[in-house]
This record gives structure tokens, C-alpha cells and sequence, in this order.
């Protein structure tokens, strides 16, 4: 029950574009066609899906105060957690490096398609941000993390095809010229965000 | 007679709108006028390959008149539940002549503001006013409760008018439902006007002192969340057969959605006409009867053991999925898209409700979720027929 809470919770209630904003640059770049937004909205699930609970094994054994007293009693007053910014986002850029492989060998089309934002992932907020979020939240075990982890791809991948319809729908309308492009995005997402708001506060 | 006025106006009030003329520029508000209250003179010029009178306003006008039935019993239901509330006796008449009183304000603000800001964007943008705010117009008042301030009505249909569908290009490009936008607006920005126990009864909150011994004015829906003495007893002790009360509609509530039976008028006046989507209202149902089921099955709380028709006639599911979740432009536009959505807002709508003590009325959200979800929807249906008709078309290629 405690999983099926965090997941949930993690999608709609946490949700990394609607409740946090993060992520917002490839989410805004990228969400012209449903294909693409479901191309980079796996990778954001694959990446946050590894590096959160890589960052939380992280945490636990190297980072956090006492956390190298396995290591030998010595280190068990040892501080690191001021290099925890550092090191995620090491792991992160290396996995993002993977999945950069991966997608250029397996998919060639879809690496064309996401173009610059893949290597962006790197440095993609919302990335970044499950791992922060992890050590805030100070998730009971590891199986928590990846949850946690998966949860918020899910609800950013949820975000970005949701959007990309959207998009796909109204490119045709009549939305004024100021507006047109990115602007209209942003009125979206925030009406999008009412819409998201709806699940404020259930508790499973 | 009509026909000598609507004459005059053409030879003599027209040309100052014209190209050339003094009020050139307001053109738009003065071709919204003409064709709200004659019959324009235009007629096809080149051939014309469909017959049919329905257009915009007629469509408009059978949706605004399905609603009568649930503005007149909520003027009704305004007064019934103030001298109710107040423990004086009053007749038929003076009820609803009460609730005339309170009702028709709401009104008349949403159409004026909301019209107001139709016009002035139509005058900018040189089109034409399209008729698709008469409905949310009359929507809006009816989903608020009969006590909130006028000029929040005024504020929220200012919001939903721009931002909900003027910056999409207007009537029929907007993503979320106009008259949902304006509620969740003010339900979020003015939660204390929305919800509650006092807010549901005219001059509740000014009166609360006077109220006699025994009246509640929670809705069944906070009643039901509060949990606080069992929900069937206290409902039970106020409203008689609850079943019966919540379908007739003597119960405190929006103004427009406690009358299941009034609404039901409605939707059959949809039906008949075509013009309301059967699938999505059928889905609906099923959706929420379903999901209701899910939880007496497990009943955890005394929420969940609600039994699933009560759902049905609870709180504004009946309003919503009749006049809200069928509104074609948010709807979901395929037809098998149309069954997905319309189920998923059912089950949606009575699993807010359950779940989440700090949204009791969970229809609204639910369908502003799917509108956001609906193009999602319709985009893989579309996929997918796509894919099946090419598998068929390979052999006959071959």
C-alpha cells in the first residue's frame, strides 16, 4: 500500500510540472507532436527510474552524515553531504550519456527527432530534482526511491503528451499573434495545473 | 411588424456600420445584435451542399433551454431552503419569488460581464461574436452557490472568458470548459465562498444566528465527508428519504444542480435533439455506478459504503455530465474516444469525492481533468484506426 501511495502520489499529487514546475525547458521545446513528447517523456521515466535510487544508494553509504560508519568506525562522524549536489549530478550525466547511446543505436529516428534536448536531460531540472526531492523526503528504503523515481517520470511523461495533444489540437486556432508559440504554452500549463489540482491532497 | 423594424434598421442604422461608416469599427457588436434578434438577410451564395437549419445560435438556444427546467427549480430551491432555514412558513410563490430575487442577479452579471468581454474582443479582433457564451452564461450562475458576492461572479467569468477561451481563438477552440474554468477559478481563489456549511442557503452567512434549531445547510456531499454522526442518520433526520429528496431536489446545493429530475427534463431535450452526446452521458453513468460499486465491495469507511446509486443523484455529478462533460468542443471528438472519456469521468468524479476529504464536490475537477486528457484521447483513437485500416488495406494492395 505504501508503494502504490508513493507512485500515485508521486504522478498526480507531486507532479514535477504541475506542482513543482521543473523541467519546464524540454517540457515547452519538445512538446510540438505527441511522438516526440512520448520519446522524451521514456527517457525522463528511464533516467529518473535509475538515477534515483543510484543517488539514493548514494546518500545512504557515502553522503549523509554517518553514513561511511560501514566503511570503518572512524568515518562515522564524517559529513559529505555538502558534495550530494556534485555527485547526483555526476550519476546523472553519465546515465544520461547511456541513454544517449542507447537511443542513437536502438531508435535512430527518435534520436533525430529529440535532437539537442537528449543530452539536455542532463541537466533537465526535473532530473535533478527527484534525486533532491529523495533526500528531502528521506524515503524509508531503496524500493521506496525507485518508486518515487518512476512516479515522477510517469507524472512528467503524463505532463508532456497531455500537453503535446493539446498542442496538436490548437495549432489550427485563431490564438492571437503575441500570443502565439510559447505564450499560449504557458497559459496551458497553468490552466493544466488547475486541472491537476484536483488530486490535492488525497491520501491512498 | 418585426419585419418593418428589422428594415429600418438595415437601411438606416446599418450603413454607419459599415466600411466607411462612423462606427465602421463596431461592426462586429452590431452584426451580433442584428443576428441574435432577426433573421440576418444572408443568404448562400454559391451553391449550397448542406440543408439544415441548425447553426451555432440554435444549437446554443436548445442547450440554454434545456436549462430552464433547473433554473426555475433552483429559484425555487433558493427560497425553500432560506425559509427553511429560517423556520418560516411561505408559499409556492413567495419561495420562488425569493429565489427570483437572489437567482436572477448571478444571471444577468455572468451574461453582462461575460457578453462585455465577447464583444470587446470580437470589436478588436474584427470577428464575429459567436453565440457559444449563452451557454456557459447560463452555466456558470448555475454551478455557483446562491450566496457568493457578485463581483466574484463577475471576476471569474472575466478570468474564464480571456483566459479560458479568448486567448484560444474563442468560441470553439477552447481546451477546458468555459463555465468549469470559472468555478474551479473561484473555488480555488475563494475557497470560504465555495464551500461550507452556510454558503449554500441565501443570506446563510449573514443569518447563520437566525437559523432554526435543527437545519443544517451542508450539502449531502459534506455531510457524507464529515462522517461526523453517520451519514444516512443525519441526512436521514433533515431530508426524509434521501434517495428521494437529492433526485427531486429539496436539498441545499448549487443553485442549478440539486434537482436530478429538472435535469433529467434537460437531458432528454439533449437527446432528442441530438445535440448531447448519449455516449458520453451513458459512459458517465456507468463510470461512476462502477466505481461506486468498487468501494461498497471494499467499504473502509462510511463514505465508501455510500451505496452506488446515491452517487448518482449526489452532489452535481448529474449536472455535470449532462450539461458540462458534453459540451462538443471539449469533449472528447471521436466516437470511441467518446465512451473512454465520458466512463473515466464517472469513475474519476466519485473517486475524488471518496478520497480526497478536501474536494467533496469531485465531478467538476474530474471533467476539467479530462478535458485536459481528451485530445490525448482522441489522438490515439486516431492512431489506432489508422493502424487497423492499413493492416486491412495490405492484402487488397498485395
Amino acid at each position: 500500500m505504501d508503494y502504490i501511495n508513493i507512485f500515485v502520489k508521486s504522478i498526480f499529487i507531486d507532479n514535477m510540472i504541475f506542482a513543482y514546475f521543473l523541467g519546464m525547458c524540454s517540457y515547452l521545446a519538445v512538446s510540438k507532436t505527441v511522438k516526440t513528447g512520448v520519446g522524451l517523456g521514456a527517457a525522463v521515466i528511464f533516467v529518473l527510474g535509475i538515477t534515483v535510487p543510484i543517488n539514493y544508494l548514494l546518500e545512504n553509504y557515502v553522503l549523509k552524515e554517518g553514513a561511511l560508519a560501514w566503511l570503518s568506525d572512524d568515518f562515522a562522524t564524517v559529513d559529505l553531504s555538502f558534495l550530494s549536489f556534485i555527485m547526483f549530478i555526476a550519476v546523472i550525466a553519465s546515465m544520461v550519456q547511456l541513454v544517449e547511446m542507447a537511443v542513437e543505436k536502438f531508435a535512430p529516428a527518435l534520436y533525430g527527432a529529440l535532437g539537442i534536448f537528449l543530452p539536455l536531460i542532463a541537466v533537465n531540472c526535473s532530473i535533478l530534482g527527484g534525486s533532491l526531492f529523495m533526500q528531502e523526503r528521506q524515503y524509508a528504503n531503496i524500493g521506496e526511491a525507485t518508486v518515487f523515481g518512476l512516479g515522477s517520470g510517469v507524472g512528467w511523461f503524463l505532463a508532456i503528451v497531455a500537453i503535446a495533444a493539446i498542442r496538436e489540437k490548437i495549432r489550427y486556432s485563431n490564438v492571437p499573434a503575441p500570443l502565439r508559440g510559447l505564450g499560449i504554452t504557458f497559459i496551458l500549463t497553468g490552466l493544466m495545473g488547475i486541472a491537476f489540482m484536483s488530486f490535492m491532497g488525497i491520501e491512498l | 411588424m418585426s419585419n418593418a423594424i428589422h428594415k429600418f434598421i438595415e437601411n438606416k442604422v446599418k450603413p454607419s456600420f459599415d466600411e466607411g461608416g462612423k462606427l465602421e469599427k463596431f461592426y462586429p457588436a452590431y452584426d451580433a445584435l442584428e443576428t441574435f434578434l432577426f433573421v440576418p438577410p444572408h443568404t448562400a451564395k454559391k451553391g449550397a451542399h448542406i440543408r439544415d437549419g441548425v447553426d451555432m445560435k440554435r444549437t446554443m438556444i436548445i442547450v440554454v433551454l434545456a436549462m430552464i427546467p433547473a433554473l426555475l427549480f433552483g429559484m425555487w430551491n433558493t427560497g425553500h431552503q432560506h425559509f427553511l432555514a429560517t423556520g418560516e412558513a411561505a408559499t409556492l410563490m413567495e419561495k420562488f419569488l425569493f429565489g427570483l430575487i437572489k437567482v436572477l442577479p448571478l444571471v444577468v452579471v455572468s451574461y453582462g460581464v461575460g457578453l462585455g468581454v465577447e464583444f470587446i474582443f470580437a470589436i478588436i479582433k474584427k470577428h464575429q461574436v459567436n453565440e457559444g457564451y449563452l451557454v456557459s452564461g447560463m452555466l456558470i450562475p448555475l454551478c455557483l452557490p446562491v450566496d457568493i458576492p457578485l463581483w466574484m461572479v463577475a471576476v471569474a467569468t472575466i478570468f474564464a472568458v480571456i483566459i479560458g477561451k479568448e486567448v484560444f481563438g474563442g468560441t470553439g477552440m477552447n481546451i477546458l470548459n468555459v463555465a468549469l474554468t470559472a468555478r474551479a477559478f473561484l473555488f480555488f481563489a475563494y475557497p470560504t465562498w465555495m464551500s461550507g456549511d452556510k454558503v449554500w442557503i441565501a443570506e446563510g452567512t449573514s443569518a447563520a444566528n437566525n437559523f432554526a434549531d435543527g437545519s443544517t445547510g451542508a450539502t449531502l456531499l459534506a455531510q457524507a465527508t464529515e462522517r461526523s454522526s453517520g451519514f444516512v442518520d443525519a441526512a436521514g433526520v433533515a431530508y426524509g428519504d434521501t434517495f428521494w429528496a437529492s433526485f427531486m431536489g429539496w436539498i441545499p446545493g448549487s443553485i442549478g444542480e440539486t434537482s436530478v429530475f429538472a435535469i433529467l427534463i434537460g437531458a432528454a431535450i439533449l437527446l432528442i435533439t441530438g445535440i448531447g452526446s448519449w455516449k458520453i452521458m451513458l459512459s458517465g453513468v456507468i463510470g461512476a455506478f462502477t466505481m461506486g460499486l468498487i468501494f461498497n465491495a471494499f467499504a473502509v469507511n462510511e463514505f465508501m459504503e455510500v451505496p452506488a446509486h446515491m452517487h448518482l443523484v449526489m452532489g452535481g455529478f448529474a449536472f455535470g455530465i449532462v450539461f458540462m462533460a458534453t459540451d462538443p468542443v471539449t469533449a472528447s471528438q471521436t466516437s470511441t474516444g467518446k465512451y473512454i472519456y465520458g466512463f473515466l469521468i464517472g469513475f474519476l468524479a466519485i473517486m475524488i469525492r471518496v478520497f480526497n476529504p478536501a474536494y467533496p464536490e469531485g465531478v467538476m475537477l474530474a471533467i476539467l481533468f479530462m478535458n485536459v486528457m481528451a485530445p490525448l484521447i482522441d489522438h490515439y483513437v486516431i492512431q489506432a484506426n489508422i493502424k487497423r485500416r492499413q493492416k486491412r488495406a495490405v492484402p487488397v494492395a498485395a
